[in-house]
């Protein structure tokens, strides 16, 4: 009843004071002590951290561009990014495949990544480096028939290819399921339309369906590329001279372990930083169709993507 | 059968049967379209009308009979007379002389109407792009929106897609087009817009097949009016005879619901 009145009879000023654009925020205390709290803390943290001798940060600092950890920079990266290129491509094939109506290609697709997901990247890297214990020659051959060509093992694989190739398929297992499920994310009738208009499957997933499931396909693999910078670091035990295994080979000589492996942990945080902005760039650029003003807000950026 | 003369017919559906596992949907359906027909099919919900329109270009793929369009039979070819497969390429190429506009419009989301327009022109008929352009803003022009070309789909009303839809099959320049229920996803006061454009076409005489469950579309613009239940076609002949004076039980049934 007092509601009623209230709201009936406002006080002297009627529909101007409920008009929402005269509304303020009221001041928020607790939310203002909450803050100067937390920045104490952090500050207080920051300051024990920088001052404490035993984190070494001169150390740090004279070895954050030494020239071995550079060259260890650029292992881990390179390996990354070949790995992830070839682990996209790979597994791009081996969700079509799955998804495929044949039943052989169905089938492999599903022994690929049975087998590389569910065994230890660590114990699959190993594998392919000591290649050559199991097989010494590398060969084409006709199956049961005579050999054509033949390699030394260790020839060709070295930690290098082993690394890439170990890193590579087990990135294709994960992405393989990242892309299929993408691509089952788009309305069927995408597809549909695609093929009434007598497109090919290949141009229908290229121009149509791939475009759309970017969306779910892109923060996932954000995921994944960080996850892969990380594992890099696994390499170190085939003796590849990745940003780990180099501030090892550091600490070794000097045993300055923690600050050796502050500088590592300083660029591995760095890549990723860069890495997760490069990823909310791409994820607006795939979400573009969405914004209700998109034609609006940038009328020459659209005419310029309706170039085929 | 009522427009027997001496033209062949673009359409050619004989003894058509279409089964999803144990039902079946199709029984046997025979029909013949002429070149610059306009051919309605009404029926309940189920009676197999939409099924019938989608074996025609195969998206569904039928178990006996055949249906061949512009001399062409429709997912087969004789080879060394026998009756083969025709691999999924060879499909997809005889497809795109058939246009075809869906019950829920089914635009490119992630493209602009005008690259929604162009995509099968330039891509699959190897029109220029500036050609490919001129016509899509004609088309855009006859379907009236042609200040929407650079909008992306989500930013326009239901009926605004259907028109771009439109638009877009016919831009592939089809010797047929199929509407699947072209206004049945829409709010009743858009409804007209679409049906105004696709009269247009009629009188234009392009050949259409057109699953609706707009009577009134049926009555004026149609040149055959079909009743389809149960997987047979129960009635058909000229609208004001199918539509005006029904003979059939389940064509009377379904008719007074709309009266």
């Amino acid at each position: 009843m007092s509601d009623r009145t209230a709201s009936n009879a406002p006080p002297s000023g009627g529909a101007d004071f409920r008009d929402v654009a005269t509304a303020h925020t009221p001041f928020r205390t607790g939310r203002l002590v909450l803050w100067l709290v937390i920045i104490l803390v952090v500050a207080d943290f920051a300051w024990i951290v920088a001052n404490n001798e035993n984190f070494g940060w001169p150390v740090v600092a004279h070895y954050f561009f030494d020239p071995v950890v550079m060259s260890g920079l650029t292992v881990s990266l390179g390996l990354t990014v070949v790995g992830m290129l070839l682990g996209i491509a790979f597994g791009l094939i081996i969700a079509i495949a799955r998804m495929s109506n044949d039943r052989l290609a169905r089938s492999f697709a599903s022994l690929f990544i049975w087998f590389f997901r569910g065994t230890p990247l660590l114990v699959q890297l190993i594998f392919w480096y000591n290649m050559s214990t199991l097989f010494p020659q590398l060969s084409i051959a006709i199956p049961f028939g005579p050999t054509l060509v033949s390699w030394e093992t260790n020839s060709v694989i070295t930690p290098m290819t082993a690394a890439i190739v170990g890193l590579a398929l087990n990135e294709a297992a994960y992405m393989a399921e990242i892309i299929r499920g993408g691509l089952l994310s788009v309305d069927r009738g995408q597809s549909e339309t695609a093929e009434a208009f007598g497109m090919t499957r290949a141009r229908a997933l290229w121009r149509i369906i791939i475009p759309q499931a970017m969306r779910s396909i892109v923060p996932p693999t954000g995921n994944q590329l960080i996850s892969m910078i990380k594992a890099t670091s696994l390499v170190s035990v085939i003796a590849m001279a990745d940003l780990l295994y180099s501030v090892q080979s550091i600490y070794n000589r000097t045993f300055e372990i923690i600050p050796m492996l502050l500088v590592a942990v300083i660029w591995y945080l760095m890549i990723t930083t860069v890495l997760n902005i490069g990823q909310s760039y791409i994820e607006a650029y795939y979400g573009r169709s969405d914004r209700r003003n998109a034609t609006v807000a940038k009328p020459a950026a659209v005419t310029e993507e309706a170039s085929h | 059968m009522t427009t027997a003369n001496s033209q062949t017919p673009l359409v050619e559906a004989r003894n058509v049967h279409k089964s999803f596992d144990q039902l079946e949907v199709l029984k046997g359906i025979d029909l013949d379209v002429m070149p610059g027909e306009v051919v309605v099919i009404l029926g309940p919900s189920g009676s197999g009308k939409s099924t019938f329109l989608r074996c025609i270009n195969h998206l569904e793929a039928i178990q006996k009979g055949y249906i061949q369009v512009d001399g062409e039979q429709i997912g087969y070819a004789l080879r060394k007379g026998r009756l083969e497969k025709l691999s999924a390429n060879g499909i997809a190429r005889q497809r795109r002389k058939i246009g075809m506009v869906f019950q829920q419009f089914n635009l490119y989301p992630h493209m602009t109407v005008l690259q929604n327009i162009i995509e099968a022109p330039i891509g699959i008929h190897g029109e220029s792009r500036q050609e490919a352009i001129a016509n899509a803003m004609r088309l855009l022009e006859r379907v009236g929106l042609s200040e929407k070309a650079q909008s992306y789909p989500r930013q326009l009303s239901g009926g605004q897609q259907q028109r771009v839809a439109i638009a877009r099959a016919l831009a592939i320049r089809p010797k047929l087009m199929l509407f699947d229920e072209p206004t049945s996803a829409l709010d009743p006061e858009l409804v007209g817009e679409v049906l105004a454009t696709m009269r247009d076409l009629a009188r234009q005489g392009l050949t259409m097949i057109v699953v609706t469950h707009e009577i009134g579309f049926a009555r004026e613009a149609a040149d055959r009016v079909i009743f389809m239940d149960g997987g047979h076609i129960v009635e058909m002949g000229k609208p004001e005879d199918v539509i005006g004076n029904p003979q059939h039980p389940r064509t009377q049934a379904f008719l007074s619901r709309f009266l």
